[in-house]
């Protein structure tokens, strides 16, 4: 430690060299940062989804049992899906709407990219990306903050547009679950679903 | 403030500890012989009564985490087991669910006292930002503290709260996901609001004790707004005078808790929250505890998910920069004619928020939250930066000696009971 002590009563002379101590000053700022760092991510990181809760990410439904006009809730991963088979009536409301009349004119489909347009047939899209205007599959929570809207079941409010009406903030969704008028900005998510045959579909 | 210490141990176990860790000298310096400016009125008294209240939420939560269950199956019964089978287990709960109440209504009244005598002014900006992060801590608590007993506003204020990190552009998804622990609220989310809903509380108690050292470098504030000039002639020493008359207003405090505790214990509450969460079924009308509602008003009021919450953490975030905003050199509104009837409004639109955050969305009560809203940033943003400029304050006493003598020359009330025995 001698040397070091020597080469520090030059300091601040004006010809500064790097001394040892320098050295160390960096070398161990270097491994306190990496270390804090290394030590962050667990820290962090075990506030995300558990092992288990990712387990039940998926979830099969059997869809025989819904009528033309009837819609149904299931769970998947703690959120309620509405599965609504739809009535002739109810397609061709949600068809005749035009791009431009919609609050959020993206699909949400996550069968399909981000980028697809809101149209009643991209929304009934499943993971092989045939449209079955029958069946809507969405996720009941309203886009604005998390409440369950109304209208899946038989005598629920549906809204000014048929569909569902969220009655913690008033936000109103058509028949094809997509927002028209009220405080949430998106339309109802579709979640990644895939038909396993002709009456039973796979969530997540 | 900051004074010479006067503190002279006499036992030989006192002049021991003294010379070794000087902690009854902090304690005797700090709240006994503190020189306090002596025409502190009731409005001050409520430091120590917050104090009190943390105390007693501390002590009553403690022993509630006996007998709770922090799990989504078994706590809402839990809940129940306290109230039916722990012996006083209903009055624990009752304390502590009321004691949050008061706890806020406390904290409300001591911030609306520095608002109006300026208390967050130079040489205080440190105490009053303390404050609002005491502020900011307790509404997190609460929060939390809400959702523990797993009843459905429990469960869908929470939803309701958690999805407003949502609004963040981009990493709000996966904010929201993180703090749940899962894909919505669920038991993840329950155990962990139960681990720190009892850690904030002592983290409250931390930046209490900073608070308390920031009002002890400068002393307190006081009704004139003005400094302290001569120790002697404008101060009386904390104990007795201000130990005797926080005491008197902590009891008369606790006289109005225990009339909630004992005779309307659920006065405050909602009656939803004794139905247990149900992830399937919204309740028709969510509400926070009254406490929020005023903040719930202003996210109500924008038609825009991230405009509403910006604008509702804004309204907590510009208190931050009050000291800034305040353009006044003078800091007690008692001086300040303009800027007392603005602050007599702004009052009226707090409670006015509270309220209309009670009522549905819709119609005229969204036109007055709108207002309100306004107003209460155009308060802090336009018009105290303005006043402070374009205002003419009225005269102000030389000295707090010189205030009281002038009034108890007018009136014999009050003034003779700020007399110290010199």
């Amino acid at each position: 430690m001698s040397a070091t002590s020597e080469s520090d009563i030059g300091q601040g002379s004006g010809d500064e060299q790097p001394t040892r101590r320098d050295f160390i000053h960096l070398m161990s700022g270097s491994v306190a940062a990496v270390g804090a760092a290394a030590v962050v991510i667990p820290l962090v990181h075990q506030m995300n989804p558990a092992a288990n809760v990712l387990a039940l990410a998926t979830k099969e439904v059997d869809l025989s049992a819904i009528e033309v006009g009837q819609a149904i809730k299931v769970m998947w991963q703690g959120k309620p899906v509405f599965i609504r088979r739809r009535t002739e009536k109810e397609i061709e409301e949600a068809a005749a709407v035009s791009l431009g009349q919609l609050r959020d004119a993206k699909a949400r489909n996550d069968n399909l990219s981000g980028s697809d347009d809101a149209t009643d047939g991209n929304r009934v899209k499943a993971s092989d990306g045939e449209a079955r205007p029958e069946w809507l599959v969405v996720v009941g929570v309203c886009t604005h903050l998390g409440c369950i809207p109304l209208g899946t079941a038989q005598g629920e409010v549906r809204g000014d547009y048929d569909g569902w009406f969220c009655p913690c903030h008033g936000s109103h969704y058509d028949t094809s679950g997509r927002i028209r008028k009220g405080p949430a900005p998106e339309n109802l998510a579709v979640p990644p679903y895939q038909f396993l045959s002709d009456a039973k579909i796979k969530i997540g | 403030m900051s004074h010479q210490s006067t503190y002279d141990p006499q036992t030989g176990i006192e002049k021991w500890l003294d010379k070794r860790l000087p902690v009854v000298r902090l304690a005797y310096d700090s709240f006994v012989d503190f020189p306090t400016p002596k025409n502190l009125n009731y409005w001050y008294t409520f430091g120590g009564i917050l104090a009190i209240c943390l105390v007693v939420q501390i002590l009553t939560g403690v022993i509630l985490a006996m007998h709770y269950t922090p799990h989504k199956d078994f706590a809402f019964d839990s809940v129940e087991h306290i109230m039916r089978d722990v012996n006083y287990g209903w009055l624990m709960r009752y304390v502590h669910a009321n004691g949050a109440s008061m706890f806020f209504i406390a904290v409300y009244i001591h911030m609306f006292r520095g608002l109006y005598y300026g208390s967050y002014k130079e040489p205080r900006e440190m105490l009053w930002i303390l404050g609002v992060v005491i502020f900011l801590l307790m509404m997190a608590t609460a929060f939390m503290g809400y959702v523990l007993p797993w009843g459905q506003m429990s469960f869908w204020g929470a939803t309701v709260i958690t999805n407003l990190f949502s609004a963040i552009p981009l990493v709000g998804e996966s904010i929201r996901t993180w703090l749940w622990g899962g894909f919505s609220v669920d038991n993840a989310t329950l155990n962990r609001f139960f681990s720190l809903h009892y850690l904030l509380p002592f983290a409250i108690a931390g930046v209490v004790v900073l608070h308390i050292w920031a009002l002890h470098v400068p002393g307190n504030n006081n009704p004139t707004g003005v400094e302290v000039k001569d120790v002697k002639k404008d101060t009386v020493p904390f104990h007795p005078y201000y130990t005797v008359k926080d005491g008197f207003a902590i009891a008369v405090f606790m006289l109005m808790f225990a009339a909630f505790v004992f005779f309307m214990p659920n006065a405050l509450g909602h009656p939803d929250n004794y139905i247990e969460a149900n992830p399937l079924s919204t309740p028709a009308h969510i509400v926070p505890e009254w406490y929020f509602l005023a903040f719930y008003a202003i996210l109500r009021a924008v038609p825009d998910k991230l405009g509403g919450v910006v604008l509702m953490f804004g309204s907590i975030l510009v208190l931050f920069v009050l000291p800034w905003l305040d353009t006044s050199k003078v800091r007690s509104m008692r001086y300040r004619p303009i800027a007392k009837l603005w602050f007599a409004v702004f009052v009226v639109v707090c409670l006015a928020l509270g309220w209309l955050g009670g009522q549905p969305a819709e119609g005229v009560y969204v036109l007055w939250a709108r207002i309100a809203t306004a107003y209460y940033f155009a308060f802090f943003l336009i018009i105290l930066p303005l006043l402070g400029v374009m205002e003419t304050p009225r005269a102000m006493p030389k000295s707090i000696s010189e205030s009281i003598t002038k009034a108890h020359a007018t009136t014999t009330i009050g003034g003779a009971a700020a007399q110290p025995a010199e």
